[in-house]
């Protein structure tokens, strides 16, 4: 019977052991936290937004304030409008900062940088970042490369 | 009481039953002899509703096991106890433990009753000491009668032993077959001995019935059985333990010569 | 003619074979279905058999888990340090762990070290009448004997996943990190920001849960069927192995492609 007990305990111990394996792994180290980011929202228009996606990083100086929330095309402009929520610590970003998309490295994922402009006002809930520049398309700048090659 | 009716079990080509009746009173011993192979585990098996008749009728106490769904199955079993030809005790378990294991499992009693009862079946066949011991401790014998010990563990109304004296010294012999009677006669049970030990079966039968080749070549009290070895030369062949008979037999439906393929057609020349 | 008639012939009894074994274990997984529940009428028969499959298994998962990580660590520094990229460490090793290695390696070194017990242990029990046994003693040994091993593979399985990629990890950033000198904020901070919790971690821990239900259902299936000799059970216990292996492997490529498929 003693035995039995222990092996219980033991058994117990092991559920709960990989059970909060998967909790440290789900809620701890992923980005779970992170896409409940408490702050307000600002728009974005691109031409072409590249491989961000949903819970894209955006940066500031390198640093992570926000991520983005959703994409959307409008229909009228052709363009992607990209929704980001930025974390509310982050309150003071000038109305006429510029957004850019970026590579992580050569090769690694998307991310939104914002750079700040110089105005007095700042970004509101809602607000729209009005001059972006699009991702690089790594293809189009070596087609226009050898394009402008072969002019010559 | 039990009652097998018109009785056909074949396994793939082999005949095995072949219209058997058979019957098996209630507070009666019956010996079920015959040589190995004949089909004797297989009967306990069709009893115990293990295995199911080609063609004919099984009856234990009214229920029809050849045609009983699960629920009525197992409810018949509870009253049954089975004695494995090899003892089959749980290996995991120890000799204590694997007696406790029906009354665990079919009955409410507590720790301590439970414990009572284990150490008053492993008595009866002997084996009170080894009650620690796990299976693969103890010789041929003695895990027979602990299984046996088991087997009997809810006091059941029908017996059913398979070899049970395989394996045993003159002593435990003893016991055994002292064992098998006082316990049919005390709760009046319907007990089947199956056994190829003639003079075992004999000795502690109410009734004998002798299986040979798929069909019972005889059956009555021990005295009326051994009275018909006239008419059958099988049967006399069995009792006597002779090396040369009928039943040899069976085994020569197809000659060795042919088995061992020599082919001689004398009168042909080549 | 006559040796590509054959070979044909061949090739239609091993379908033939093969779909015969498929739905004779689908009918036994119907039989088994019926008792998942009333097993949990005994949870203590039900712990037992997670502490034998599952907590015996520990040791093996845990030091292979860490062996992983430590490879993938090494491997993914030597691949990403070329592009400048060696922040990625981090999710590259808890990506590859969460999502594949994980659910994939736990589980056929299970199939190997517990799966393949499970199904001695019944074909042993058949073989010696043990089973046979708990029938006449009206005790249904689909209930008492293959529910709660099929229920104790079935619960080890993710959790043991669990804990290999969680090891893995641990692993990875003792050769990126305290080894080869990758900054641990990035370490950390790129899985955080690229590790899903619900498609990568849940979607991982989803797959381990079907892979346990596949060896959990092939080694209980395979000793309860398992020839009641010697080499019977030997090609039992072989044959678990290679069928819950080659099943993980299949499933895992169809769930993949389901969940993580473009
Ligand atoms: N599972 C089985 N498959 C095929 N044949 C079997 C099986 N079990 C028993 N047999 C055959 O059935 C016959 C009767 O077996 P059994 O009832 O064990 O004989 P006995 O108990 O009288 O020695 C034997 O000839 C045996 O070869
Ligand atoms: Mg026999």
């Amino acid at each position: 019977m003693n035995v039995q007990r222990g092996i219980e305990v033991v058994v117990g111990l092991f559920v709960l052991a990989g059970i909060a394996a998967l909790m440290v792994m789900a809620l701890q180290w992923s980005n779970f936290g992170a896409s409940r980011v408490n702050g307000y929202e600002i728009t974005a228009r691109f031409d072409n937004i590249g491989g961000l996606t949903t819970q894209s990083p955006v940066k500031l100086a390198g640093l992570t304030i926000g991520r983005v929330e959703s994409i959307e095309l409008d229909p009228d402009t052709f363009q992607a409008e990209v929704h980001m929520i930025i974390d509310g610590k982050y309150d003071s970003l000038p109305t006429d900062s510029f957004a850019n998309i970026y590579t992580a490295g050569l090769l690694g994922s998307q991310y939104v940088e914002i750079s700040p402009g110089g105005a007095l006002e700042s970004l509101e809930d809602g607000d729209r970042i009005t001059m972006t520049q699009s991702a690089i398309i790594l293809e189009n700048i070596v087609s226009k490369f050898l394009f402008d090659k072969a002019k010559e | 009481m039990i009652e097998l009716a018109r009785l056909r079990f074949s396994r793939g080509e082999q005949v095995i039953f072949d219209e058997v009746d058979m019957r098996f009173e209630r507070g009666e011993v019956t010996a079920v002899l015959g040589p190995s192979g004949t089909g004797k585990t297989t009967l306990l098996r069709l009893i115990g509703g293990q295995v199911r008749p080609k063609s004919g009728v099984v009856r234990v106490d009214g229920t029809e096991v050849s045609r009983a769904r699960r629920k009525r199955l197992y409810a018949l079993r509870r009253r049954m106890g089975v004695l494995f030809q090899n003892g089959a005790l749980f290996t995991d378990l120890t000799v204590g433990e694997n007696v406790a294991f029906p009354l665990r499992a079919h009955s409410a009693l507590d720790e301590a009753l439970i414990r009572r009862i284990v150490l008053f079946k492993l008595e009866a066949v002997g084996l009170r000491s080894a009650r620690d011991k796990y299976p693969a401790e103890l010789s041929g014998g003695m895990a027979r009668r602990a299984a046996l010990a088991r087997a009997m563990a809810l006091d059941p109304e029908i017996m059913l032993y398979d070899e049970p004296f395989a394996g045993q010294d003159p002593v435990s012999m003893g016991v055994l077959l002292r064992l098998i009677r006082r316990l049919n006669d005390a709760l009046g049970l319907t007990s089947v001995v199956v056994t190829h030990d003639v003079n075992e079966a004999l000795s502690i039968s109410d009734r004998v019935i002798v299986i040979a080749g798929g069909r019972v070549i005889g059956q009555g009290t021990p005295d009326e059985v051994r009275a018909q070895r006239h008419r059958e030369p099988a049967l006399a062949q069995f009792l006597d333990g002779a090396a040369d008979g009928p039943l040899n037999a069976t085994d020569s439906a197809v000659p060795l010569s042919t088995d061992l393929g020599l082919r001689f057609d004398p009168g042909v020349d080549r | 003619m006559s040796r590509l008639l054959e070979a044909l012939a061949r090739l239609g009894r091993l379908m033939i074979g093969g779909v015969r074994h498929a739905g004779a274990m689908a009918l036994f997984a119907l039989d088994l279905a019926w008792v998942l529940i009333p097993t949990w009428s005994r949870p203590r028969d039900v712990a037992q058999q997670v502490y034998a499959a599952g907590v015996l298994s520990l040791v093996i998962i845990l030091v292979a888990g860490g062996f992983v990580g430590l490879v993938l660590g090494l491997q993914g520094y030597n691949i990403l340090s070329t592009f400048n990229a060696s922040e990625s460490l981090g999710v590259m090793v808890a990506l590859s762990l969460v999502r594949e290695l994980g659910p994939v390696v736990a589980a056929l070194l299970f199939a190997g070290r517990a799966g393949s017990a499970i199904t001695a242990e019944i074909a042993l029990m058949k073989t010696t009448e043990q089973l046979a046994a708990l029938e006449m003693m009206a005790v249904d040994p689909m209930r008492r004997v293959i529910g709660p091993r099929f229920w104790g593979a079935l619960i080890s399985v993710p959790l043991l996943a669990a804990l290999f990629s969680l090891v893995g990890v641990l692993g990875g950033y003792l050769i990126g990190v305290v080894v080869l000198g990758v900054d641990a904020a990035s370490y950390w901070g790129q899985i955080g920001e690229q590790m899903a919790a619900w498609e990568d971690v849940g979607g991982g821990a989803l797959k381990s849960v079907a892979f346990g239900a596949v060896i959990a259902l092939i080694a209980v299936y395979e000793g309860y069927t398992a020839e009641p000799t010697a080499s019977g059970m030997a090609r039992a216990t072989t044959q678990t192995v290679v069928l819950s292996s080659l099943g993980v492997l299949g499933l895992d490529f169809v769930m993949t492609a389901f969940m993580f498929g473009a």
